[in-house]
């Protein structure tokens, strides 16, 4: 089976390594920096970065004004903050103007666990995904998390990046490609594809192999960039297998799923179902606990596969 | 003190914007007088007297930089950019019409000369803590200037920011607060008590001082002494009249966000000529 890794502490490593080459480099917190790992960056450039204390309107807007005098930066906090917190200031400060700010969001999802439903988020994809200028980047596990982190820094513009708390299966090796905007092809199949993000690509591979059994072949894509969406493996992938299921920690009603129905709705309409957190609010409790009571298992893919598989 | 030539500049500045805002908004057929004409003196002089300015190279890197955070004023602000040759005076009169790059409020991306993009209240001192950290990181000399509406600082984030501006002692920022008294729902102290103000901003570790805003000699030996201060951000509470330099728009909280009708455009420009012939006749003008 796959080993664990956390994605938040590959992302504390890599912006040490940056700031390293790229002086212009700024970090700013807001006292969740040793949740967040920015605090290796503090460590090891204290000049360079910002703890903001409990105040994110402000630290997306200073954020703005030091991008708007030619830092590239990144703010940190935890997902439900980032998005929800300072939409206003993300959107006016930061993506109206469309500036080089690096909002990375730990903490993401349900699988923060015991701290419930306030510090949980379904809802930032589709805070972000909907405003102009910004492009949304969910890395699958530790290893891609590090070349996430160096393409949003390397591209111009706002970006919006996604973190579990939680260690997540590494799936993908070093050696692998990893390009904004482009999907990964992690299980060839022809009889239905299986569109996953973040923590939920493992779950379709395991998935994948209990169709398996069943005699179903399912085509898995990890679709790490939800904005812009990869619409070209997207159609690829529905002209191929004839049936798309899709996964997501994240709300069905406006998150991944959302992007890949309007992709196909509009193009090549097939058979398609959306696995994600329904249209509520979590609970504390133990991650897996949560993946289970939300829906979020192999199971829940594998039961998603055998309706749109009816359907075709 | 400023020269009599020096005032006299000045003035003659502030009455060609004051006259630019009026036509901007009547022609735009929206738009925000009062608090514009507020503004119009310290614009004026932060722009024509105080900021190390480049009209002809608005990205200079060693440049002074103004963040209008109360970017409703922003008629204010083309104006004065138009009139120190950023752009054509020309173009004023595209406020508001589809396709200018003079937008309703300032669009950085759209408009040479504008430091930040605002118009949501409260978000311009955020900013400018931004371009204050950058100017030390890069150890630069150029001064942060920003200013604040006083119905904006009832924004939580301006607490938030003049917070971070002390802690991080931004010595290098210097902020005016437009403190006219005004805002759309009424007097400030009716809608939301903002008072004791320079005590609120002492308390957040600023350093404070107070002067009328519409006096040249005042704004420009505040900010001279707010360069002599160290360790701390500054704040000039600016005492203004909403619609200063009409007499109908004066203290008349319904021209907030109001353009002047046919009769009342007429009645504003014939005031402004004539204090331009007053200006130049005081100071032994002619141009």
């Amino acid at each position: 089976m796959w080993e664990m890794a956390s994605q938040r502490i590959a992302f504390g490593k890599t912006l040490v390594e940056i700031g390293k080459e790229n002086k212009d480099l700024v970090v700013l917190g807001a006292d969740l920096s040793s949740s967040t790992k920015t605090s290796f960056f503090e460590k090891e450039f204290p000049e360079r970065f910002f703890n903001c204390g409990i105040a994110e309107a402000n630290m997306m807007g200073v954020a703005a004004g030091l991008a708007a005098s030619g830092k590239t930066v990144v703010a940190s906090t935890f997902a439900v903050f980032a998005t929800g917190r300072c939409y206003d200031q993300v959107r006016q400060s930061i993506a109206y103007p469309a500036l080089n700010v690096k909002i990375v969001a730990s903490h993401a999802g349900i699988t923060v666990g015991g701290d419930g439903a306030s510090h949980q988020t379904a809802e930032d994809i589709a805070l972000m995904k909907v405003i102009p200028n910004m492009k949304v980047v969910v890395p699958v596990d530790a290893i891609e998390t590090k070349k996430a982190v160096r393409a949003i820094i390397e591209e111009e513009g706002p970006y919006y990046m996604r973190m579990g708390r939680s260690d997540v299966p590494t799936i993908t090796d070093e050696g692998d490609n990893f390009k904004i905007g482009k999907a990964s092809m992690m299980r060839e199949g022809s009889d239905v594809t299986i569109i996953a993000t973040g923590i939920m690509v493992s779950q379709a591979l395991k998935a994948a192999e209990m169709l398996r059994l069943e005699g179903i072949e399912a085509m898995v894509v990890n679709m790490s960039t939800i904005k812009p969406l990869d619409s070209t493996t997207t159609l690829m992938a529905a002209k191929k297998t004839g049936a798309v299921v899709t996964a997501e920690e994240h709300s069905v009603i406006f998150g991944l799923g959302n992007s890949v129905a309007i992709t196909l709705g509009e193009k090549y309409p097939v058979p398609l179902k959306r696995v994600g957190i329904p249209d509520t609010f979590g609970e504390s409790g133990e991650w897996n606990e949560l993946m289970i009571k939300y829906g979020l298992t192999p199971d829940d893919i594998v039961s998603a596969v055998e309706d749109v598989i009816k359907q075709k | 003190m400023l020269k009599k030539e020096e005032l006299r500049d000045l003035s003659l500045k502030a009455n060609a914007v004051r006259r630019h805002i009026i036509e901007m908004v009547y022609n735009a057929g929206s738009g925000h007088p009062g608090g514009s004409l507020s503004a119009t003196d310290i614009l004026v002089a932060l722009y024509f007297h105080i900021m190390k300015y480049d009209a002809k190279n608005p990205k200079w890197e060693d440049r002074d930089r103004f963040v209008l955070s109360k970017g409703h004023a922003a008629p204010a602000l083309y104006a004065v950019l138009a009139e120190k040759g950023v752009f054509p005076v020309e173009e004023l009169l595209t406020l508001r019409k589809i396709g200018s790059r003079l937008q309703g409020h300032p669009d950085m991306r759209k408009l040479p000369g504008i430091e930040a993009s605002t118009g949501s209240l409260g978000q311009g001192l955020s900013i400018a803590n931004g371009m204050a950290l950058a100017a030390r990181l890069d150890r630069k000399l150029y001064n942060v200037y920003a200013m604040l509406g006083d119905g904006e600082i009832e924004e939580g984030q301006i607490w938030e920011a003049a917070m971070f501006a002390s802690h991080n002692k931004l010595d290098n920022l210097i902020v005016f607060l437009d403190r006219n008294k005004l805002q759309i729902d009424g007097e400030t102290e009716t809608v939301m008590s903002i008072e004791p103000i320079a005590d609120k901003w002492k308390a957040f570790g600023w350093e404070v001082r107070e002067i009328n805003g519409h006096n040249f000699n005042e704004i420009t030996e505040a900010v001279e002494w707010a360069k002599t201060v160290k360790g701390k951000p500054v704040m000039i509470i600016a005492h203004t009249v909403k619609g200063k330099g009409v007499s109908f728009m004066e203290g008349a909280v319904h021209f907030h966000g109001k353009p002047p009708n046919d009769e009342e455009y007429e009645i504003a420009i014939k005031e402004l000529d004539e204090e331009r012939k007053e200006i130049m006749g005081n100071l032994g003008g002619g141009e």
